[in-house]
């Protein structure tokens, strides 16, 4: 029984959990919530493991493979159908979500052992993976879109989990507005898509595309207004500038929820859409340079501001928010396999960075200030070395899978053609940043003498099913970016060969042209790469290693810089300034005080009103003489005659008036 | 041979009174004969149309309109007979109890 005929199975099963979960498991112990979370999301990680083993099997005109369950909705021409899509940009998006989820699962088990509301949280968890299941499998734009508010509303449901803290509550409502922002977007490129081409299934859509002449630079053609709309929607859910300012808040979710939404899977949505776009991006040149923009702004600028970051968990929410930028920086120059590369790497390491940083924060009993924190390291050895290694590979050292994805991405930076050595330069400036913000994440946390009270924080190591998952990631971190080693001695990347099939309609022409010229640019790149990586070290190790002192008194001799840092550059304050308030200020003297007040149920009370005092005075009439109502009666007498002799007497009165 | 329009002038002339008199008189007595006077006018149109169109309809009619008055006038005499035993008083005004 191949399960590619039973694709649905897949996102099912984990639907299914939440179900139960969510209906029975108040109820249930622990052990059963856990066992049927962990079960159905380990399920669906299997079936997809043997999906991916047949869709290898399967000839190659049969891919892209297409299987269509039932038809959603029809109006005229137009169909949008449960069609499920693999192929090989789908595996690895189905083989991150599933693998990784999974894993994450386990480590919930331990992580929230202990925490009230232990099915709700399994069930939104299972309810994400149903909807990033969608989203990934999807064969066209609006089941691809139901999967992506699907996996909002789960988004929304795990920040908000502590919902009785009204910060986190907060949170999950500015993620879910400030993604609506974007979906906006994705909804006028989806309408602007279907009345181009008459269908959003994307086989038959991107074969109607890919013949048409690409726009010309600067001009906003239709497939170029159309990719930006669509980006438009990635930046909201992928957290891009301008949109980017809900992931950070996003943190006050449980741990888990940031590792498996908020960093590995749902926010590379965006650039899993980008991806599977990338016929429409390779035909609009503007399009990709403002994608490539973004994402290298969005890269820098987050960065920056992690420098100064206390929170562990915002340091590394604005590192991923830079690592999106890096993949959108990666698409936007067309390297589009470079870019999903990056995205299972980072899929990998900075699930495995909060995860580690979940089971500091359990460590310490829920202290998460890395100024209260240091000297850990020998406390909870497993987490240190586990954190150790994403560090690593996020800053970019091989043999780390960070260090391939990342220099891969920059050498396509550097070899584009619009403005690809300032890009480059920015993006290198980056890793820069990254590496010494990690570092000084890790040795502020683990290293130097512990600033917590030894005797009320009592340290200790997490329980097995959360070190298990840890050094599971952390092996991936070590080993999942050799696939694109063979680069270095002068072959194709496994990497981007597998994904060929996918993106070889965009980049063919130019890939051979290029290659000799890459792949004597490579070595070079990745030595210069590696030392701006050392650099990055090398500070973060003087600042806080050698002189614990110096950070503060920087800080204080760099005030200016160091308060706009800290306060996140003031884009808070500001879009509440530009955006929040006005809209407040409509809403409550415009829509509320004026529209509703006044117009809605002023009309209503008007009315009600009204027929009052109507009936107050008609009510007279009623005056229980007999010879007042035969007046009533010889009237209305009167004036039926006169309506129905009106032909007859119409012509006298008129003469009369004449 | 007296033209038909002659009767259906009379008719509605003795109509009005009636109704004149029924909205002005006071006497419960009077707004009776009012009525009387009300339905015999209607008897002498309905008469005076079937002579017009030679058909016995009318004067049928005006038969049960008879039997009608009769019954009414036994029932509405006794009515009042009530009400002056209850009130000593026929005057309409003072009857208005007809009213929520």
């Amino acid at each position: 029984m191949p399960i590619l005929n039973y694709l649905w199975v897949i996102p099912a099963l984990p639907l299914l959990g939440s179900a139960l979960n969510g209906l029975l498991g108040a109820k249930w112990p622990n052990k059963v919530v856990s066992a049927v979370a962990v079960g159905s999301t380990g399920l669906a990680f299997l079936g997809a493991i043997e999906a991916v083993r047949e869709f290898l099997q399967l000839p190659p005109e049969q891919i892209p493979y297409v299987k269509p369950f039932f038809t959603w909705i029809t109006a005229g021409d137009f169909r949008a159908g449960f069609d499920l899509q693999v192929d090989h940009l789908t595996v690895v998006m189905l083989m991150v979500v599933t693998g990784v989820g999974w894993l994450i699962h386990i480590y919930s088990m331990g992580y929230m052992a202990h925490e009230g509301g232990y099915y709700r949280f399994f069930s939104y968890l299972n309810l994400f993976m149903f909807f990033m299941l969608i989203l990934v499998l999807a064969g066209n734009y609006v089941l691809l879109f139901v999967g992506w508010e699907g996996v909002g509303l789960s988004s929304y449901l795990l920040i908000g989990f502590y919902f009785l803290r009204k910060s986190a509550a907060d949170a999950g409502k500015k993620a879910f507005i400030v993604n609506r922002i974007g979906d906006f977007g994705f909804m006028l490129g989806m309408f602007l898509l279907y009345r181009t081409f008459s269908t959003l299934d994307f086989v038959p859509l991107f074969s109607k595309a890919a013949p048409l002449p690409p726009d010309a630079f600067g001009h906003l053609g239709t497939l170029t207004i159309a990719s930006l709309l669509l980006f438009m929607g990635a930046c909201g859910k992928s957290a891009q500038l301008p949109l980017y300012v809900w992931l950070p808040d996003a943190m006050e979710g449980p741990t888990p929820v940031s590792a498996l939404i908020h960093a590995a899977t749902m926010v590379t949505a965006g650039v899993y859409v980008v991806a599977r776009s990338h016929v429409l991006f390779t035909h609009a040149p503007t399009g990709m340079f403002v994608v490539a923009i973004v994402g290298c702004a969005t890269a820098l600028f987050a960065a920056t501001i992690g420098l100064v970051q206390t929170d562990i968990k915002r340091v590394l929410a604005y590192s991923t928010v830079s690592q999106l930028g890096y993949m959108f920086l990666a698409c936007g120059v067309g390297a589009f396999s470079a870019g999903i590369f990056h995205l299972m790497t980072h899929a990998f390491f900075k699930a495995l960075l909060f995860l580690a940083a979940g089971s500091v924060i359990h460590a310490m009993g829920g202290e998460q200030d890395m100024q209260r924190m240091g000297g850990l390291s020998k406390k909870i050895r497993w987490t240190y070395l586990t954190m150790l290694t994403a560090t690593l590979a996020i800053a970019g050292f091989p043999p780390f899978a960070g260090f391939f994805s990342k220099d891969s991405i920059l050498l396509n930076a550097f070899q584009s053609e619009r403005g690809g050595h300032i890009l480059y330069g920015i993006g290198l400036f980056t890793a820069l940043l990254t590496s010494f913000y990690m570092f000084r994440l890790i040795f502020l946390t683990f290293h130097g003498k512990p600033r917590f009270d030894e005797h009320k924080v009592h340290v200790h190591e997490s329980p097995k099913s959360m070190l298990v998952p840890l050094m599971i990631l952390a092996v991936l971190s070590l080993i999942g970016g050799w696939m694109a080693a063979p680069a270095f001695w002068g072959q194709t990347d496994y990497f981007t060969k597998f994904l060929e099939p996918v993106f070889a309609a965009g980049t063919a022409g130019e890939a051979a042209a290029t290659e000799a010229a890459a792949h004597a640019l490579e070595t070079p790149l990745a030595i210069v790469a590696v030392i701006t990586a050392l650099i990055g070290l090398a500070i973060a190790f003087w600042l806080y290693i050698r002189q614990p002192g110096k950070p503060e008194a920087l800080a204080k001799s760099l005030r200016p810089i160091y308060t706009t840092l800290l306060h996140k550059y003031y884009v808070d304050e500001l879009y509440a300034a530009v955006i929040v308030k006005p809209l407040l200020w409509i809403s409550r003297n415009v829509l509320w005080q004026t529209v509703d007040v006044r117009v809605i149920d002023g009309s209503v009370n008007g009315i009600a009103r009204g027929a009052t005092e109507v009936g107050d005075g008609v009510r007279h009439t009623q005056s229980g003489n007999i010879r007042s109502y035969a007046v009533w009666v010889v009237i209305g007498a009167i004036v039926i005659i006169a309506i129905i002799f009106w032909p007859i007497l119409r012509p006298a009165a008129v003469g009369m008036v004449r | 041979m007296v033209p038909t329009h002659y009767f259906v002038i009379l008719s509605a002339v003795l109509f009005g009174l009636g109704v004149i008199a029924f909205i002005f008189k006071r006497n419960i007595i009077a707004v009776f004969m009012a009525i009387e006077l009300m339905l015999n006018a209607v008897n002498l149109a309905f008469v005076a149309f079937s002579q017009l169109w030679h058909r016995l309809d009318g004067q049928v009619f005006v038969l049960f309109v008879i039997v009608v008055a009769a019954a009414e006038a036994a029932v509405g005499l006794g009515i009042i007979i009530l009400i002056f035993h209850n009130r000593q008083s026929l005057n309409v005004e003072r009857i208005d109890q007809l009213k929520l």
